[in-house]
Protein backbone atom coordinates (compact mmCIF):
# COMPACT_ATOMS: atom_id res chain seq x y z
CA UNK A 1 0.00 0.00 0.00
CA UNK A 2 1.76 3.29 -0.98
CA UNK A 3 0.99 5.81 1.56
CA UNK A 4 1.99 8.97 -0.17
CA UNK A 5 3.80 10.38 2.85
CA UNK A 6 6.15 12.24 1.48
CA UNK A 7 3.75 14.45 -0.65
CA UNK A 8 1.31 15.00 2.60
CA UNK A 9 4.29 15.81 4.33
CA UNK A 10 5.00 19.00 1.92
CA UNK A 11 1.59 19.86 2.12
CA UNK A 12 1.71 19.86 5.54
CA UNK A 13 4.85 21.94 5.43
CA UNK A 14 3.13 24.33 3.27
CA UNK A 15 0.23 24.80 4.69
CA UNK A 16 2.17 25.93 8.02
CA UNK A 17 4.09 28.28 5.99
CA UNK A 18 1.44 29.87 4.55
CA UNK A 19 -0.89 30.17 8.05
CA UNK A 20 2.65 31.75 9.67
CA UNK A 21 2.84 34.29 6.72
CA UNK A 22 -0.59 35.51 6.97
CA UNK A 23 -0.26 35.88 10.72
CA UNK A 24 2.80 37.94 10.31
CA UNK A 25 1.54 40.06 7.87
CA UNK A 26 -1.20 41.29 10.09
CA UNK A 27 0.85 41.49 13.13
CA UNK A 28 3.71 44.13 10.98
CA UNK A 29 0.95 45.76 9.44
CA UNK A 30 -0.80 46.85 13.13
CA UNK A 31 3.05 46.65 14.45
CA UNK A 32 4.05 49.55 11.63
CA UNK A 33 0.48 51.23 12.30
CA UNK A 34 1.22 51.72 15.98
CA UNK A 35 5.01 52.35 15.54
CA UNK A 36 4.04 55.09 13.42
CA UNK A 37 0.88 56.87 15.24
CA UNK A 38 3.18 56.57 18.32
CA UNK A 39 6.28 58.00 17.09
CA UNK A 40 4.20 60.92 15.87
CA UNK A 41 1.80 61.55 18.86
CA UNK A 42 4.37 61.33 21.51
CA UNK A 43 5.36 64.91 21.06
CA UNK A 44 2.07 66.22 22.23
CA UNK A 45 1.18 63.45 24.83
CA UNK A 46 1.62 65.67 28.44
CA UNK A 47 -0.22 66.00 30.80
CA UNK A 48 -1.26 69.02 29.57
CA UNK A 49 -3.06 67.09 26.98
CA UNK A 50 -5.33 65.43 29.25
CA UNK A 51 -6.79 68.96 31.05
CA UNK A 52 -6.65 71.06 27.80
CA UNK A 53 -9.93 71.93 25.79
CA UNK A 54 -9.65 72.10 22.10
CA UNK A 55 -7.76 74.74 20.75
CA UNK A 56 -6.89 76.26 17.37
CA UNK A 57 -3.10 76.75 18.67
CA UNK A 58 -1.82 72.77 18.56
CA UNK A 59 0.10 73.14 21.58
CA UNK A 60 -2.61 74.01 23.66
CA UNK A 61 -4.54 71.30 22.19
CA UNK A 62 -6.19 69.20 24.59
CA UNK A 63 -8.87 66.29 24.66
CA UNK A 64 -10.52 66.69 28.48
CA UNK A 65 -13.68 67.15 26.40
CA UNK A 66 -13.46 63.97 24.63
CA UNK A 67 -12.54 61.91 27.16
CA UNK A 68 -15.08 62.93 29.42
CA UNK A 69 -17.25 62.95 26.77
CA UNK A 70 -16.46 59.59 25.75
CA UNK A 71 -16.80 58.30 29.72
CA UNK A 72 -20.27 59.69 29.74
CA UNK A 73 -21.17 58.00 26.70
CA UNK A 74 -20.10 54.63 27.59
CA UNK A 75 -21.30 54.60 30.97
CA UNK A 76 -24.68 55.87 30.40
CA UNK A 77 -24.98 53.73 27.29
CA UNK A 78 -23.77 50.32 28.99
CA UNK A 79 -26.70 51.63 31.74
CA UNK A 80 -29.18 51.36 29.14
CA UNK A 81 -27.96 48.78 26.48
CA UNK A 82 -26.49 45.80 29.45
CA UNK A 83 -29.46 45.54 30.99
CA UNK A 84 -31.88 45.42 28.22
CA UNK A 85 -29.81 43.55 25.66
CA UNK A 86 -29.29 40.78 28.78
CA UNK A 87 -32.96 40.56 29.66
CA UNK A 88 -34.00 40.18 25.97
CA UNK A 89 -31.18 37.30 25.82
CA UNK A 90 -32.63 35.90 28.95
CA UNK A 91 -35.78 35.97 27.26
CA UNK A 92 -35.23 34.61 23.95
CA UNK A 93 -33.30 31.45 25.76
CA UNK A 94 -35.13 30.56 28.88
CA UNK A 95 -38.71 31.93 28.18
CA UNK A 96 -39.42 32.31 24.37
CA UNK A 97 -40.89 29.21 23.39
CA UNK A 98 -39.62 27.80 20.21
CA UNK A 99 -41.84 29.11 17.32
CA UNK A 100 -41.47 30.40 14.01
CA UNK A 101 -42.64 34.08 15.72
CA UNK A 102 -39.48 33.81 17.58
CA UNK A 103 -37.20 32.44 15.23
CA UNK A 104 -38.33 35.63 12.98
CA UNK A 105 -37.26 37.70 16.08
CA UNK A 106 -33.85 35.81 16.27
CA UNK A 107 -32.74 36.03 13.32
CA UNK A 108 -33.85 40.01 12.69
CA UNK A 109 -31.17 40.33 16.10
CA UNK A 110 -28.70 38.61 14.37
CA UNK A 111 -29.17 40.79 11.48
CA UNK A 112 -29.06 44.32 12.99
CA UNK A 113 -26.13 43.21 14.78
CA UNK A 114 -24.55 43.65 11.01
CA UNK A 115 -25.76 47.15 9.97
CA UNK A 116 -23.58 50.16 9.20
CA UNK A 117 -23.18 52.07 12.37
CA UNK A 118 -24.09 55.04 9.93
CA UNK A 119 -27.69 53.80 9.73
CA UNK A 120 -28.23 53.79 13.49
CA UNK A 121 -26.82 57.12 13.50
CA UNK A 122 -29.73 58.57 11.08
CA UNK A 123 -32.29 56.50 13.14
CA UNK A 124 -31.27 58.34 16.41
CA UNK A 125 -31.64 61.70 14.57
CA UNK A 126 -34.71 60.85 13.46
CA UNK A 127 -36.00 59.53 16.94
CA UNK A 128 -34.28 60.50 19.83
CA UNK A 129 -32.53 63.95 18.74
CA UNK A 130 -36.25 65.27 16.53
CA UNK A 131 -39.02 62.99 17.91
CA UNK A 132 -38.29 62.88 21.82
CA UNK A 133 -36.42 66.59 21.32
CA UNK A 134 -33.69 65.57 23.25
CA UNK A 135 -31.43 67.59 21.11
CA UNK A 136 -27.73 66.82 20.35
CA UNK A 137 -27.04 65.60 24.08
CA UNK A 138 -25.16 62.92 25.74
CA UNK A 139 -28.47 60.94 26.31
CA UNK A 140 -29.39 61.29 22.29
CA UNK A 141 -26.18 60.03 21.61
CA UNK A 142 -26.30 57.14 24.35
CA UNK A 143 -29.48 55.96 23.39
CA UNK A 144 -28.01 55.86 19.74
CA UNK A 145 -25.47 53.54 20.74
CA UNK A 146 -27.64 51.25 22.85
CA UNK A 147 -29.38 50.68 19.86
CA UNK A 148 -26.04 50.01 18.22
CA UNK A 149 -24.69 47.75 20.66
CA UNK A 150 -27.39 45.82 21.77
CA UNK A 151 -27.96 43.37 19.06
CA UNK A 152 -24.40 42.38 19.76
CA UNK A 153 -24.81 41.89 23.41
CA UNK A 154 -28.04 39.77 22.96
CA UNK A 155 -26.32 37.10 20.00
CA UNK A 156 -23.30 37.49 22.71
CA UNK A 157 -25.43 36.75 25.84
CA UNK A 158 -27.95 34.04 23.97
CA UNK A 159 -24.44 32.06 23.43
CA UNK A 160 -23.05 31.87 26.93
CA UNK A 161 -26.89 31.68 28.44
CA UNK A 162 -27.23 28.45 25.79
CA UNK A 163 -23.37 27.20 26.94
CA UNK A 164 -25.17 26.56 30.68
CA UNK A 165 -25.00 22.79 31.19
CA UNK A 166 -28.79 21.44 30.74
CA UNK A 167 -27.60 19.12 33.69
CA UNK A 168 -27.22 22.27 35.98
CA UNK A 169 -30.71 23.44 34.82
CA UNK A 170 -32.52 20.15 35.65
CA UNK A 171 -30.39 19.74 38.92
CA UNK A 172 -32.09 22.97 40.02
CA UNK A 173 -35.65 22.78 38.86
CA UNK A 174 -35.49 18.85 40.69
CA UNK A 175 -35.53 20.63 43.75
CA UNK A 176 -38.63 22.78 42.69
CA UNK A 177 -36.72 25.84 42.30
CA UNK A 178 -38.70 28.43 39.60
CA UNK A 179 -37.73 29.41 36.24
CA UNK A 180 -36.59 32.96 37.85
CA UNK A 181 -34.85 31.31 40.61
CA UNK A 182 -32.77 28.83 38.30
CA UNK A 183 -32.10 31.82 36.25
CA UNK A 184 -30.64 34.22 39.15
CA UNK A 185 -29.22 30.98 41.40
CA UNK A 186 -27.53 28.99 38.41
CA UNK A 187 -27.86 30.20 34.97
CA UNK A 188 -26.39 33.64 35.08
CA UNK A 189 -23.73 32.81 37.23
CA UNK A 190 -21.98 30.68 35.03
CA UNK A 191 -23.01 32.84 32.13
CA UNK A 192 -21.88 35.74 33.69
CA UNK A 193 -18.32 35.47 32.41
CA UNK A 194 -19.26 34.88 28.99
CA UNK A 195 -21.41 37.80 28.61
CA UNK A 196 -19.06 40.25 29.80
CA UNK A 197 -17.00 38.97 27.13
CA UNK A 198 -20.08 40.08 24.76
CA UNK A 199 -20.41 43.67 26.75
CA UNK A 200 -16.79 44.11 26.77
CA UNK A 201 -16.50 43.67 23.00
CA UNK A 202 -19.66 45.65 22.40
CA UNK A 203 -18.96 48.76 24.52
CA UNK A 204 -15.54 48.99 22.73
CA UNK A 205 -16.81 48.95 19.47
CA UNK A 206 -19.05 51.70 20.58
CA UNK A 207 -16.10 53.49 22.44
CA UNK A 208 -14.41 54.14 18.72
CA UNK A 209 -17.77 54.99 17.05
CA UNK A 210 -17.55 58.18 15.14
CA UNK A 211 -20.12 57.74 12.64
CA UNK A 212 -23.37 57.55 14.05
CA UNK A 213 -22.29 60.44 16.52
CA UNK A 214 -21.54 62.79 13.96
CA UNK A 215 -25.30 62.09 12.27
CA UNK A 216 -26.62 62.51 16.03
CA UNK A 217 -24.51 65.74 16.08
CA UNK A 218 -21.87 65.10 18.94
CA UNK A 219 -19.83 68.30 18.28
CA UNK A 220 -16.30 68.66 17.49
CA UNK A 221 -15.36 71.80 19.42
CA UNK A 222 -16.24 71.30 23.13
CA UNK A 223 -14.30 73.41 25.39
CA UNK A 224 -16.55 71.78 28.87
CA UNK A 225 -16.99 68.36 30.22
CA UNK A 226 -20.73 66.93 30.15
CA UNK A 227 -22.58 68.00 33.29
CA UNK A 228 -25.80 65.74 32.81
CA UNK A 229 -27.32 63.67 30.43
CA UNK A 230 -28.97 66.65 28.61
CA UNK A 231 -25.43 68.20 28.11
CA UNK A 232 -24.09 68.76 24.37
CA UNK A 233 -21.07 67.05 24.55
CA UNK A 234 -18.06 65.43 21.65
CA UNK A 235 -16.59 61.81 22.07
CA UNK A 236 -12.56 60.89 21.42
CA UNK A 237 -13.03 59.61 17.60
CA UNK A 238 -14.90 62.58 16.63
CA UNK A 239 -11.50 64.90 17.65
CA UNK A 240 -9.40 62.62 16.53
CA UNK A 241 -10.96 62.90 12.90
CA UNK A 242 -11.64 66.66 12.73
CA UNK A 243 -7.63 67.16 14.12
CA UNK A 244 -6.88 64.75 11.24
CA UNK A 245 -8.84 66.53 8.75
CA UNK A 246 -7.16 69.97 9.11
CA UNK A 247 -4.00 70.84 6.41
CA UNK A 248 -1.82 72.11 9.41
CA UNK A 249 1.11 69.54 10.11
CA UNK A 250 1.31 69.66 13.72
CA UNK A 251 -2.71 68.87 14.04
CA UNK A 252 -1.87 65.48 12.35
CA UNK A 253 0.83 65.07 15.45
CA UNK A 254 -1.77 65.99 18.18
CA UNK A 255 -4.48 63.38 15.89
CA UNK A 256 -1.88 60.62 16.84
CA UNK A 257 -1.70 61.66 20.60
CA UNK A 258 -5.39 61.07 20.39
CA UNK A 259 -5.31 57.76 18.93
CA UNK A 260 -2.92 56.97 21.80
CA UNK A 261 -5.02 57.94 24.41
CA UNK A 262 -8.05 56.54 22.50
CA UNK A 263 -5.87 53.10 22.47
CA UNK A 264 -4.48 53.62 25.93
CA UNK A 265 -7.99 53.57 27.56
CA UNK A 266 -9.68 50.98 25.59
CA UNK A 267 -7.04 48.87 27.02
CA UNK A 268 -7.45 49.95 30.33
CA UNK A 269 -11.44 49.51 30.17
CA UNK A 270 -10.41 46.22 28.43
CA UNK A 271 -8.29 45.17 30.94
CA UNK A 272 -10.55 45.44 34.17
CA UNK A 273 -13.25 43.60 32.40
CA UNK A 274 -11.04 41.36 32.15
CA UNK A 275 -9.92 40.88 35.65
CA UNK A 276 -13.28 40.75 36.83
CA UNK A 277 -14.73 38.21 33.95
CA UNK A 278 -11.59 35.78 35.16
CA UNK A 279 -12.58 36.43 38.65
CA UNK A 280 -15.80 35.03 38.05
CA UNK A 281 -14.80 32.61 36.20
CA UNK A 282 -12.58 31.00 38.77
CA UNK A 283 -15.51 31.05 40.98
CA UNK A 284 -17.92 29.14 39.25
CA UNK A 285 -15.65 26.89 37.11
CA UNK A 286 -17.55 23.74 36.04
CA UNK B 1 -49.62 38.43 15.23
CA UNK B 2 -51.87 35.57 16.03
CA UNK B 3 -48.54 33.56 16.76
CA UNK B 4 -47.55 36.45 18.95
CA UNK B 5 -51.02 36.61 20.76
CA UNK B 6 -50.75 32.44 21.40
CA UNK B 7 -47.26 32.82 22.61
CA UNK B 8 -48.35 35.02 25.37
CA UNK B 9 -51.24 33.52 26.21
CA UNK B 10 -49.03 30.55 26.80
CA UNK B 11 -46.20 32.42 28.44
CA UNK B 12 -48.42 34.01 31.14
CA UNK B 13 -50.85 31.00 31.38
CA UNK B 14 -48.08 28.38 32.66
CA UNK B 15 -45.71 31.00 34.40
CA UNK B 16 -48.00 32.91 36.95
CA UNK B 17 -49.27 31.06 40.10
CA UNK B 18 -52.43 33.16 41.29
CA UNK B 19 -52.77 31.39 44.11
CA UNK B 20 -50.37 29.21 46.50
CA UNK B 21 -51.12 25.60 45.60
CA UNK B 22 -52.06 23.57 48.62
CA UNK B 23 -49.36 20.73 50.27
CA UNK B 24 -50.16 17.49 49.01
CA UNK B 25 -51.00 14.83 51.67
CA UNK B 26 -50.25 11.47 51.21
CA UNK B 27 -52.98 9.17 52.01
CA UNK B 28 -52.14 6.37 54.35
CA UNK B 29 -52.83 4.02 51.61
CA UNK B 30 -49.36 2.06 50.15
CA UNK B 31 -49.79 3.29 46.36
CA UNK B 32 -47.93 6.96 46.70
CA UNK B 33 -47.33 7.08 42.52
CA UNK B 34 -49.89 5.47 40.35
CA UNK B 35 -49.40 5.70 36.27
CA UNK B 36 -53.00 4.99 34.55
CA UNK B 37 -52.58 4.27 31.01
CA UNK B 38 -49.64 6.34 30.48
CA UNK B 39 -48.82 6.97 26.90
CA UNK B 40 -46.06 9.40 26.47
CA UNK B 41 -45.00 10.47 22.79
CA UNK B 42 -42.08 12.67 21.39
CA UNK B 43 -42.91 13.92 18.55
CA UNK B 44 -44.71 11.23 16.62
CA UNK B 45 -42.59 8.66 18.93
CA UNK B 46 -44.47 7.06 21.04
CA UNK B 47 -41.26 6.04 23.50
CA UNK B 48 -44.23 5.06 26.52
CA UNK B 49 -47.11 3.04 25.59
CA UNK B 50 -49.90 2.70 27.65
CA UNK B 51 -48.34 1.56 30.35
CA UNK B 52 -50.35 1.15 34.46
CA UNK B 53 -47.87 1.06 37.30
CA UNK B 54 -48.08 1.27 40.95
CA UNK B 55 -44.97 2.47 43.17
CA UNK B 56 -45.72 1.44 47.05
CA UNK B 57 -44.63 3.76 49.79
CA UNK B 58 -41.26 3.24 51.52
CA UNK B 59 -40.10 0.37 49.03
CA UNK B 60 -37.87 0.64 46.27
CA UNK B 61 -39.09 0.01 42.64
CA UNK B 62 -36.49 -0.70 40.14
CA UNK B 63 -37.51 -0.12 36.52
CA UNK B 64 -35.47 -2.21 34.12
CA UNK B 65 -34.87 -2.81 30.69
CA UNK B 66 -32.89 -2.35 27.33
CA UNK B 67 -31.79 1.23 26.38
CA UNK B 68 -34.90 3.36 24.68
CA UNK B 69 -37.11 1.47 26.28
CA UNK B 70 -39.53 4.19 27.79
CA UNK B 71 -38.39 3.65 31.12
CA UNK B 72 -36.34 7.03 32.23
CA UNK B 73 -39.37 9.16 30.20
CA UNK B 74 -41.63 7.57 32.67
CA UNK B 75 -39.62 8.46 35.54
CA UNK B 76 -39.26 11.73 34.38
CA UNK B 77 -42.81 12.26 33.87
CA UNK B 78 -43.83 11.63 37.42
CA UNK B 79 -42.10 14.83 38.74
CA UNK B 80 -42.50 16.64 35.23
CA UNK B 81 -38.99 17.18 34.23
CA UNK B 82 -39.95 16.37 30.64
CA UNK B 83 -41.77 20.35 30.83
CA UNK B 84 -38.77 21.10 28.90
CA UNK B 85 -38.99 19.17 26.01
CA UNK B 86 -41.31 20.84 23.83
CA UNK B 87 -42.58 18.27 21.74
CA UNK B 88 -43.59 16.06 24.33
CA UNK B 89 -46.78 14.92 24.70
CA UNK B 90 -48.65 12.87 27.40
CA UNK B 91 -52.05 10.41 27.63
CA UNK B 92 -53.33 8.94 30.62
CA UNK B 93 -52.45 10.09 33.90
CA UNK B 94 -49.89 10.07 36.83
CA UNK B 95 -51.00 10.56 39.95
CA UNK B 96 -48.63 11.50 43.08
CA UNK B 97 -51.01 11.12 46.61
CA UNK B 98 -54.12 10.87 44.46
CA UNK B 99 -53.32 14.17 42.54
CA UNK B 100 -53.25 13.98 39.17
CA UNK B 101 -49.18 15.48 38.79
CA UNK B 102 -50.08 17.01 34.70
CA UNK B 103 -52.56 19.53 37.12
CA UNK B 104 -50.30 20.38 40.00
CA UNK B 105 -48.09 23.17 40.32
CA UNK B 106 -44.58 21.69 38.97
CA UNK B 107 -42.71 23.66 41.80
CA UNK B 108 -44.63 21.87 44.53
CA UNK B 109 -44.51 18.05 42.55
CA UNK B 110 -40.55 18.48 42.65
CA UNK B 111 -40.00 19.92 46.45
CA UNK B 112 -41.67 16.46 47.48
CA UNK B 113 -40.19 14.23 45.02
CA UNK B 114 -36.46 14.19 44.66
CA UNK B 115 -34.13 13.39 41.66
CA UNK B 116 -31.07 12.11 41.30
CA UNK B 117 -29.40 12.13 37.52
CA UNK B 118 -27.64 9.66 35.64
CA UNK B 119 -24.37 11.76 35.83
CA UNK B 120 -23.51 13.43 38.82
CA UNK B 121 -24.62 17.59 38.86
CA UNK B 122 -23.54 19.08 41.94
CA UNK B 123 -24.01 22.92 41.42
CA UNK B 124 -20.76 24.93 41.33
CA UNK B 125 -21.07 26.09 44.41
CA UNK B 126 -19.12 24.90 48.13
CA UNK B 127 -20.60 21.61 48.89
CA UNK B 128 -23.18 23.53 52.28
CA UNK B 129 -24.14 25.65 49.60
CA UNK B 130 -25.34 22.56 46.98
CA UNK B 131 -27.12 21.34 50.06
CA UNK B 132 -28.57 24.32 51.62
CA UNK B 133 -29.61 25.78 48.30
CA UNK B 134 -33.36 23.80 47.62
CA UNK B 135 -34.40 24.18 51.06
CA UNK B 136 -33.24 28.10 50.79
CA UNK B 137 -35.28 28.49 47.65
CA UNK B 138 -38.26 27.56 49.44
CA UNK B 139 -37.64 29.78 52.66
CA UNK B 140 -36.10 27.63 55.06
CA UNK B 141 -33.02 29.48 56.67
CA UNK B 142 -32.81 28.20 59.92
CA UNK B 143 -30.85 25.05 61.59
CA UNK B 144 -29.10 24.61 58.27
CA UNK B 145 -26.01 23.73 59.80
CA UNK B 146 -27.97 20.78 61.39
CA UNK B 147 -30.01 20.13 58.28
CA UNK B 148 -26.28 19.93 56.22
CA UNK B 149 -24.96 16.96 58.70
CA UNK B 150 -28.03 15.25 58.57
CA UNK B 151 -28.29 14.65 55.23
CA UNK B 152 -24.71 13.58 54.83
CA UNK B 153 -24.63 11.16 57.17
CA UNK B 154 -27.76 10.17 55.47
CA UNK B 155 -25.97 10.12 52.23
CA UNK B 156 -22.91 8.62 53.95
CA UNK B 157 -20.44 11.46 52.76
CA UNK B 158 -20.30 13.12 56.31
CA UNK B 159 -16.83 11.74 57.20
CA UNK B 160 -15.66 12.29 54.30
CA UNK B 161 -16.34 16.12 53.99
CA UNK B 162 -16.96 17.60 57.24
CA UNK B 163 -13.71 19.43 57.13
CA UNK B 164 -14.28 21.06 53.94
CA UNK B 165 -17.85 21.85 53.64
CA UNK B 166 -16.91 24.95 52.29
CA UNK B 167 -15.19 23.77 49.03
CA UNK B 168 -16.25 23.55 45.70
CA UNK B 169 -19.01 20.14 45.38
CA UNK B 170 -17.22 20.02 42.01
CA UNK B 171 -14.01 19.13 43.23
CA UNK B 172 -14.95 15.51 44.63
CA UNK B 173 -14.79 12.68 43.29
CA UNK B 174 -17.60 11.29 40.55
CA UNK B 175 -18.88 8.62 43.57
CA UNK B 176 -18.95 11.61 46.24
CA UNK B 177 -20.77 14.08 43.95
CA UNK B 178 -23.69 11.65 43.57
CA UNK B 179 -23.72 11.59 46.91
CA UNK B 180 -23.92 15.01 47.44
CA UNK B 181 -26.55 14.79 44.64
CA UNK B 182 -28.40 12.27 46.88
CA UNK B 183 -28.02 14.17 49.91
CA UNK B 184 -29.08 17.49 47.99
CA UNK B 185 -32.39 15.64 47.08
CA UNK B 186 -32.45 14.47 50.69
CA UNK B 187 -32.56 17.85 51.92
CA UNK B 188 -35.66 19.03 50.47
CA UNK B 189 -37.28 16.19 52.58
CA UNK B 190 -38.86 14.83 50.07
CA UNK B 191 -41.35 11.97 50.02
CA UNK B 192 -40.50 9.98 46.88
CA UNK B 193 -36.84 9.72 45.13
CA UNK B 194 -36.41 9.43 41.48
CA UNK B 195 -33.26 7.75 40.84
CA UNK B 196 -32.32 7.81 36.65
CA UNK B 197 -29.39 5.13 36.08
CA UNK B 198 -27.38 7.15 39.19
CA UNK B 199 -24.44 4.16 38.76
CA UNK B 200 -24.03 4.42 35.35
CA UNK B 201 -21.44 6.74 35.51
CA UNK B 202 -19.56 5.62 38.40
CA UNK B 203 -16.88 2.96 39.30
CA UNK B 204 -18.11 -0.40 41.11
CA UNK B 205 -16.82 0.72 44.50
CA UNK B 206 -18.80 4.11 44.18
CA UNK B 207 -21.85 1.95 42.73
CA UNK B 208 -21.85 -0.83 45.64
CA UNK B 209 -21.58 2.34 47.94
CA UNK B 210 -25.06 3.79 46.12
CA UNK B 211 -26.67 0.74 46.62
CA UNK B 212 -25.62 -0.11 50.44
CA UNK B 213 -27.35 3.80 50.89
CA UNK B 214 -30.76 2.61 48.64
CA UNK B 215 -31.31 -0.03 50.92
CA UNK B 216 -31.05 1.96 53.72
CA UNK B 217 -33.02 4.86 52.62
CA UNK B 218 -35.67 2.79 51.33
CA UNK B 219 -36.86 2.48 54.88
CA UNK B 220 -37.91 6.14 55.52
CA UNK B 221 -38.54 7.18 51.47
CA UNK B 222 -39.91 5.69 48.54
CA UNK B 223 -37.62 5.15 46.07
CA UNK B 224 -37.70 4.37 42.22
CA UNK B 225 -35.00 3.29 40.24
CA UNK B 226 -34.58 3.14 36.89
CA UNK B 227 -31.07 1.28 35.56
CA UNK B 228 -29.95 -0.75 32.96
CA UNK B 229 -28.13 -3.41 35.36
CA UNK B 230 -30.23 -6.32 36.27
CA UNK B 231 -28.10 -7.20 39.33
CA UNK B 232 -28.67 -4.12 40.79
CA UNK B 233 -32.31 -4.13 40.52
CA UNK B 234 -32.32 -7.72 42.10
CA UNK B 235 -30.15 -6.62 44.93
CA UNK B 236 -31.90 -3.11 45.64
CA UNK B 237 -35.57 -3.03 45.07
CA UNK B 238 -38.47 -4.89 46.54
CA UNK B 239 -40.93 -4.74 43.09
CA UNK B 240 -39.25 -4.65 39.07
CA UNK B 241 -41.03 -3.68 36.64
CA UNK B 242 -39.36 -4.87 33.00
CA UNK B 243 -40.13 -2.46 30.07
CA UNK B 244 -39.35 -3.53 26.15
CA UNK B 245 -39.83 -1.30 23.89
CA UNK B 246 -42.34 1.28 25.54
CA UNK B 247 -43.85 -1.60 27.01
CA UNK B 248 -44.40 -3.33 30.30
CA UNK B 249 -43.77 -6.72 29.66
CA UNK B 250 -44.23 -7.63 33.72
CA UNK B 251 -44.36 -6.15 37.34
CA UNK B 252 -43.76 -8.01 39.91
CA UNK B 253 -41.66 -8.64 43.53
CA UNK B 254 -38.25 -8.71 42.68
CA UNK B 255 -37.69 -11.86 43.83
CA UNK B 256 -40.73 -13.46 41.41
CA UNK B 257 -38.77 -11.57 38.73
CA UNK B 258 -36.03 -12.89 39.09
CA UNK B 259 -36.56 -16.82 39.89
CA UNK B 260 -39.58 -17.28 38.05
CA UNK B 261 -40.47 -14.54 35.49
CA UNK B 262 -44.09 -15.03 33.95
CA UNK B 263 -42.92 -14.05 30.40
CA UNK B 264 -40.61 -15.62 28.06
CA UNK B 265 -39.04 -11.79 27.37
CA UNK B 266 -38.62 -10.71 30.61
CA UNK B 267 -37.05 -14.11 31.49
CA UNK B 268 -34.34 -13.91 28.15
CA UNK B 269 -33.71 -10.67 29.73
CA UNK B 270 -32.65 -11.25 32.84
CA UNK B 271 -30.37 -14.11 31.51
CA UNK B 272 -29.02 -12.12 29.23
CA UNK B 273 -30.25 -13.28 26.50
CA UNK B 274 -30.92 -10.26 24.75
CA UNK B 275 -30.27 -6.21 25.74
Amino acid sequence: MKNNITSRKTMEILFKIFCGVATLVGICALGLLLYHTVLEGMVFLKPAFFSNFQSRFPARCGMKAGIFGSLWLIGVTAFIAVPFGVSSAIFLEEYASKNKFWSLVELNISNLAGIPSIVYGLLGLAIFVRGLKQGQSVISGSLTMALLVMPVIIVSARESIRSVPLSLKEAAYALGASRYQVIFGHVLPVALPGILTGVILALGRAFGEAAPLIIVGALSYVSFVPENIKSEFTVMPIQIYNWAGRPQEAFHQIAATGIIVLLLILLSLNLVAIIIRDHYQKRFRL
Amino acid sequence: MTLLAHDLKSYFHTEIVLKEPEQIVLPPEHVVVSAKDVSIFYGKKEAVKNISLDIYKKKATAIIGPSGCGKSTLLRSINRMNDFVSSFKMTGQIQYGGRDVMKTDPMLIRSQIGMVFQRPNPFPKSIFDNITWGPKIHGKNQNLEELVEDVLRKAALWDEVKDRLHELGTNLSGGQQQRLCLARALAMGPDVILMDEPCSALDPKSTSRIEELISVLKNEYTIVIVTHNMQQAARVSDYTAFFYEGEMVEFDVTQNIFTRPQNKQTEDYITGRFG
